[in-house]
């Protein structure tokens, strides 16, 4: 994985030092805390309903165990022995004291991380495929173009105070992990006639109060042209993006309300324009970087034999692990959804424990998922079954990964200060309704997702089944969407009617999987159903 | 008249009143014009070459389309004093001038010393843009 | 009753004024009537608190109860997390809150 060198240790040990002098101009009463708030988001520093709360950096989801360990002592010294993953493959601290939030970048800084750009309107923590480097399905890496656009991303003086927040998302492979097109800008890595590698951008798409797909602006990019064109796509945006209304400041609603073709031809404008500006790296640059994502030293000759007699085991390998590229390899993820548990929530020692696995096992590298899990990417089958059986006494053996156990949540109303209602009850009570092996089997994948208000950190329209919590009078009520999905084939779920409370969310959620059941065939899943018969059955049974 | 308190130009300090883009493209003799976050940079392009000044008005620091403005005018080869106004705040000095400002009169006289930090703070930057600094890549593979 | 609550500025721990200071504790939280405004205007300015607000409560025999959900679990902590709230040995202390 990536390393810093001399500069890019230099940029994160100047921005401790810039923002250590920001909290002392805010505790001297230089800085009013309106003065000050666009600068802690800028560094991750959110107020949240209890305390401070810090969002610390996952460049594209990748970890080596030093940063993971670190990660862990962080939750012990500064907050309150546990960390929350979240849907950006970030990490967050939810009881952060200002006063300590220098002396913790200094501690990130040490292993070469930081908490740049994870809030504010700027351009965000750079997503990707947690498989990536590792899948069998990929044409190419995609880590080393997310790092070349996260050192151009990171303090852009020009994009630095944008309309509104902006995330990029990069993937290489057909199979699309990262929600690509939910993002306001999706590159997906392609192979072009010729046989070369380019980017195709899409541009516009995002989750939120306007849920939207993002549309394919350009087929082909080519990679000594990338940052060009990602600074077009951003000037443009800038400069006309809306700022009379945060609701519709994304550049989702510019691209919409000047229609993609409008859209793209000031892109291509402007980037023909900045092609003589001498703003691209050199394409030794983007060798420089990919280097680092070189395969690790796979042992060859490994057998492909795994011993599966234990079932609980075989439980946890049929559902929890993915083909590697490498014979003799395997890829692990580690569910964070425990039943009943809190999800996205692991302990300073979970984390650490994780870490140490990571060293010893899996090349020294972790993935976090936008699905709050966490990635073993090169496991050997030799040693599977012993980290599972680790795993599993540190809680950390759930085998449930897609299914309805594997719930994603935003933190909801028990942290958030924006959110309506509380999520993280309501994704306890569902992993506890499905919560057995054979009610997870019979019900195959299904993506269950839950945001605690309309900004939609737990992206429910992309979920098969999506819970939004809204506000109604001061009482907490959850409506349910159907038929959303992230994958290549992106769609919106579709609200089913009237809200429910609690329990009659969950109650709601397993009325859905029975008429699945009932009018499943063959091999269909929850989605594929939904999509054949419609929403009306769905109803009937929900409200009938 | 707000004090341009930094300056980093050698040339004469630039004086004259600056009109508004509306009222610039009507008086054929101004030489300074201010441009508020709505204007187009573009539009001012057939005239750089009589320009002098350009302030670039920040009601908010938070609105950043003047920092657009300021490379899209040095982009297409202004060399005037290019003057950030308004609510110009410490923390954003750096940027602005990453972005081709080169003189600044805050709404609020900003403490010098932590003014002085702000500038010099970042030894290397990431991207090439209007300041002629190297960014880190072309350091990383020069000859 | 009208309270009035916020954020300590260095810890961000939540607060409740007392009429006199600031408790950490909801049940210590005073009436603050029509005087809500001068008061944020005074403690922010001091410094002491930060994003103060006052919200609608009620004194009920078992302490001050703040009108909404969201105030709420701001005055206990987070419901599903007992262990780290302001009464981690009372199990029961979430059902007020709910």
């Amino acid at each position: 994985m990536y390393k810093y060198d001399q500069y890019d240790q230099q940029m994160v040990d100047t921005r401790v030092a810039e923002f250590r002098d920001q909290v002392r101009r805010r505790l001297d009463g230089d800085l009013t805390e309106d003065q000050f708030r666009p600068l802690r988001l800028q560094n991750g520093l959110y107020l949240q309903l209890h305390a401070y709360m810090l969002r610390v950096a996952v460049p594209y989801g990748t970890l080596n165990s030093a940063q993971m360990t670190m990660l862990g002592d962080i939750a012990d010294k500064y907050d309150r022995g546990y960390g929350h993953f979240t849907t950006r493959q970030n990490i967050q601290y939810n009881w952060i004291k200002l006063e300590d939030t220098p002396d913790i970048l200094a501690d990130l800084a040490s292993v070469e991380m930081h908490a740049i750009q994870t809030s504010g309107n700027c351009i965000r923590n750079i997503s990707s495929d947690q498989y990536a480097g590792a899948a069998a399905d990929e044409i190419v890496d995609p880590r080393p173009y997310a790092e070349l656009l996260r050192q151009w991303s990171s303090f852009h003086p020009e994009f630095l105070t944008l309309p509104r927040k902006f995330k990029i998302a990069v993937i290489a492979s057909e199979t699309d992990r990262a929600a690509m097109k939910l993002h306001d800008i999706g590159i997906k890595m392609v192979r072009n006639d010729a046989g070369e590698i380019g980017a195709q951008f899409y541009v516009g798409g995002g989750m939120g109060r306007t849920p939207m797909i993002g549309p394919m602006i350009r087929e082909f990019v080519p990679l000594d042209q990338l940052i060009t064109y990602s600074e077009a796509c951003l000037r443009v945006y800038n400069r006309y993006g809306r700022r009379d209304n945060k609701y519709k400041a994304r550049i989702k609603i510019l691209v919409h309300e000047l229609g993609k073709e409008e859209y793209t031809r000031q892109v291509e404008e402007e980037f023909r324009h900045l092609l003589s500006q001498g703003v691209e790296p050199p394409l030794a640059e983007l060798e420089r970087i990919g280097q680092y994502f070189a395969d690790p030293a796979y042992e060859t000759g490994l057998s492909d034999e795994l011993d599966l007699s234990d079932p609980d085991f075989r439980l946890w390998v049929e559902r929890n692990c993915h083909a590697h590229k490498q014979a003799g390899y395997i890829i692990a993820t580690v569910s964070l959804k425990p039943v009943g548990g809190i999800p996205g929530d692991a302990s300073a020692d979970q984390i650490r424990l994780m870490a140490r696995i990571a060293k010893d096992y899996s090349f020294d590298e972790l993935r976090v998922t936008h699905a709050q899990n966490i990635v073993f990417p090169h496991i050997r089958k030799v040693d599977l079954y012993a980290i599972w059986q680790k795993l599993d006494e540190a809680g950390l053996g759930t085998a449930n990964l897609d299914t309805v156990g594997d719930i994603i949540a935003c933190p909801g109303l028990d942290y958030c200060s924006l959110a309506n209602a509380r999520s993280i009850p309501v994704a306890q009570k569902i992993s506890e309704r499905f919560g057995s092996p054979q009610k997870q089997a019979e019900l195959g994948e299904l993506k269950l997702k839950i945001s605690g208000c309309i900004n939609a950190c737990g992206h429910h329209h992309a979920g098969h089944i999506g819970i939004l919590g809204v506000d109604r009078k001061g009482v907490e009520n959850y409506q349910l969407l159907l038929g959303g999905c992230e994958g290549a084939d992106t769609s919106l779920g579709k609200i089913t009617g009237p809200g429910f409370d609690e329990d009659g969310i969950v109650d709601a959620v397993e009325k859905a999987t029975k008429v699945y059941l009932a009018n499943k065939q063959g091999e269909e899943r929850f989605l594929d159903t939904y999509r054949r018969i419609g929403m009306e059955p769905f109803k009937e049974a929900i409200y009938g | 008249m707000v004090e341009v308190q930094f300056r980093f130009r050698d040339d004469e300090a630039v004086n004259d009143p600056a009109v508004t883009v509306g009222t610039f493209a009507e008086q054929t003799n101004a030489t300074a014009v201010r441009i508020e976050p709505g204007d187009d940079a573009r539009d001012l392009i057939p005239y750089l070459d009589r320009l002098r000044l350009i302030e670039v008005n920040f009601p908010a620091w938070t609105d950043g389309r003047g920092y657009s403005s300021a490379r899209v005018l040095r982009e297409a080869g202004f060399d005037g004093e290019l003057r950030a106004v308004g609510d110009v705040v410490i923390d954003m000095l750096s940027h602005l001038k990453r972005c081709g400002f080169d003189a600044f009169a805050p709404d609020h006289a900003l403490n010098p010393a932590d003014a002085e930090a702000a500038f010099a703070r970042w030894d290397n930057v990431y991207q090439a843009t209007a300041d002629g600094r190297k960014p880190v890549w072309a350091l990383r593979h020069q000859s | 009753m009208k309270i009035l609550t916020g954020n300590d500025l260095k810890t961000g721990a939540v607060i409740w004024w007392t009429g006199v200071g600031w408790s950490l504790d909801v049940n210590n939280a005073a009436d603050v009537g029509e005087h809500g405004a001068a008061v944020i205007a005074r403690e922010e300015g001091a410094q002491n608190v930060f994003a103060a607000y006052v919200i609608d409560g009620e004194k009920t025999p078992e302490g001050v109860r703040p009108a909404h959900i969201k105030d709420r679990i701001r005055a206990l902590g987070p419901t599903v997390r007992p262990d780290l709230t302001l009464k981690p040995s009372d199990p029961e202390a979430v059902n007020w809150v709910i």
